[in-house]
């Protein structure tokens, strides 16, 4: 299994959840089935484009998914996946 | 409203304008947007008159109703205020009719423009009840961290990449900090710190408390103004990481109108990058409204930023004032701090280089007129980042306590002083 590590801003909607697991596939995949699990979780993270938004950043083993393959990065058994808001910093 | 807030109404979201209480929170539930500080500018308009100014003592708590405390400040109650240079001889080497150097290089008690937002957010942590305090810094942030928080009474934890400069990094001990250098570049030293904040109810400043924190950063641009004579500068050249600080010095032009403390004019803000880390620079010359993330490498250690968290903002800010970016190599670095160095006397850091090199590159292109008025913002000293010059400005030449080996010498420079 993949594990993707909850925001303190999306935990609400996770059940109080700091850290979810979801099957491998890739990083899209990932995002839709946290979707199916908790309600709303795309619209929070995707603009209507289906596009993740500005304001958020994936990483998956420590990488920033835009140096990898945006929302097609791979997800293999034990990676981790870490969802970041963008305004932090500076 | 309550009037335990002070002047502030709100945090509320950038991007869709929900609103938050006046906790220790960042980002907008729904879409992530940053949440900015709300104020009842009405209210502030009534108390706050350049009398009302000029009676206070000279440092950034002059314009105390436009920054986020409910209260009094009381950490950092000497920041800011710092000298606003008239630089005649660096105008006449860049080849601008005016130009002026905004001098946080002895910003006080760090050195840097950071003590700025420091003060604010560590002012507000006090107000919301914190005892620890934290950072993710390229250091001058945790300097300015460890030093407010020891004259605060607050514990301190700072995050640094490991490979600063030795000075930032000792800067940060002395004062009994918790020093945690991280393996990595800072966007990594922030990602660790954007997972731990909250986890341990500690005020992140550039994270949980970063609302308040930017805010501080105004007050560059308060001080500009009143010290231009209540002029706001045709164009404004800063040094860009995150991006905060060059969309912050523009809200403080903003505001100073809005209050009516000056009359409507128009401004263009300016922003510079080190090649080696130009993710907003390379966006903005492109025409580009967002940036691409960029892995830094650079000597402009306290601008390698490559994930910038206000570079959206702040190619936003260039495009609507019609102001521009640039960027300079580490050689145009180190000559641009030796210019302002020979020219003024003022010895600023890595950023500073870049952003004398860029307002350079900017003025020889047309984009900053030659007949008009400019500001640089230096944001830090020249002895932390000691090593970018070692071995760049010549070595002392030395002899023995004997006036024949000095003449000897002097013969060199000048032949015709020493008579044979």
């Amino acid at each position: 299994m993949v594990r993707v590590s909850i925001p303190p801003t999306l935990r609400k909607l996770c059940g109080g959840e700091d850290t979810v697991t979801v099957r491998p596939g890739t990083v899209g995949d990932a995002i839709a089935q946290l979707h199916d699990r908790y309600n709303g979780i795309r619209d929070r993270l995707c603009d209507g484009g289906g596009r993740l938004r500005g304001s958020v950043l994936v990483f998956v083993n420590d990488e920033d998914i835009r140096f990898l393959g945006e929302q097609a990065t791979p997800l293999k058994p034990g990676d981790e996946v870490s969802i970041i808001p963008a305004f932090a910093g500076g | 409203m309550s009037q335990s807030n002070g002047y502030m109404k709100a945090l509320k979201c950038r991007e869709c304008g929900r609103e938050y209480p006046l906790a220790a929170t960042h980002v907008c539930e729904f879409d992530f947007g940053p949440l900015e500080v709300a104020y009842d500018y009405d209210r502030i308009k009534k108390s706050l008159t350049r009398d009302v100014i000029c009676t206070r003592p000279q440092t950034m708590w002059r314009y105390r109703e436009l920054l986020p405390v409910a209260g009094e400040p009381t950490v950092g109650r000497q920041v800011g205020y710092t000298p606003l240079v008239k630089a005649d001889r660096l105008a006449k080497r860049l080849g601008i009719r005016e130009l002026w150097i905004k001098n946080d290089a002895v910003n006080f008690p760090t050195l840097s423009f950071k003590d700025r937002v420091v003060s604010v957010a560590l002012s507000r942590s006090v107000e919301l009840g914190f005892k620890t305090v934290a950072c993710a810094s390229t250091g001058n942030l945790a300097n300015s961290v460890a030093a407010n928080a020891a004259a605060a009474g607050l514990d301190s934890y700072v995050f640094i990449p490991s490979d600063l400069e030795i000075g930032k990094v000792v800067n940060s001990l002395v004062y009994g900090a918790h020093v945690i250098g991280i393996k990595g570049h800072y966007d990594e030293v922030n990602r660790l710190c954007a997972e731990i904040a909250g986890k341990y109810g500690w005020a992140f400043v550039n994270v949980n408390m970063r609302p308040y924190y930017a805010e501080g950063s105004k007050s560059m641009g308060y001080e500009i103004i009143e010290q231009l004579g209540w002029r706001i500068p045709e164009h404004t050249v800063v040094p860009m990481a995150s991006g905060s600080l060059l969309t912050k010095v523009h809200k403080a032009y903003q505001e100073f109108i809005k209050v009516g403390l000056v009359g409507e004019t128009k401004w263009k803000m300016h922003g510079a990058q080190a090649t080696g880390c130009s993710p907003i620079s390379t966006a903005q010359k492109a025409g580009l409204d967002f940036f691409k993330p960029v892995k830094p490498n650079t000597i402009a250690k306290s601008l390698a930023i490559g994930t910038p968290a206000d570079g959206f903002y702040s190619l936003k800010v260039m495009k609507e004032t019609g102001g521009a970016a640039d960027d300079v190599t580490d050689d145009e670095v180190r000559e641009g701090i030796r210019l302002l160095s020979e020219c003024e006397g003022i010895f600023a850091e890595t950023a500073g280089g870049v952003t004398v090199g860029v307002a350079k590159k900017l003025i020889a292109s047309g984009k900053i007129a030659a007949d008009s008025s400019a500001v640089l913002c230096i944001t830090g000293n020249g002895l932390k980042t000691i090593e970018a010059m070692t071995g760049h400005v010549g070595a002392t030449r030395d002899i023995r306590p004997s006036l024949r080996e000095f003449e000897a010498l002097l013969a060199q420079d000048k032949p015709e002083l020493v008579t044979a």
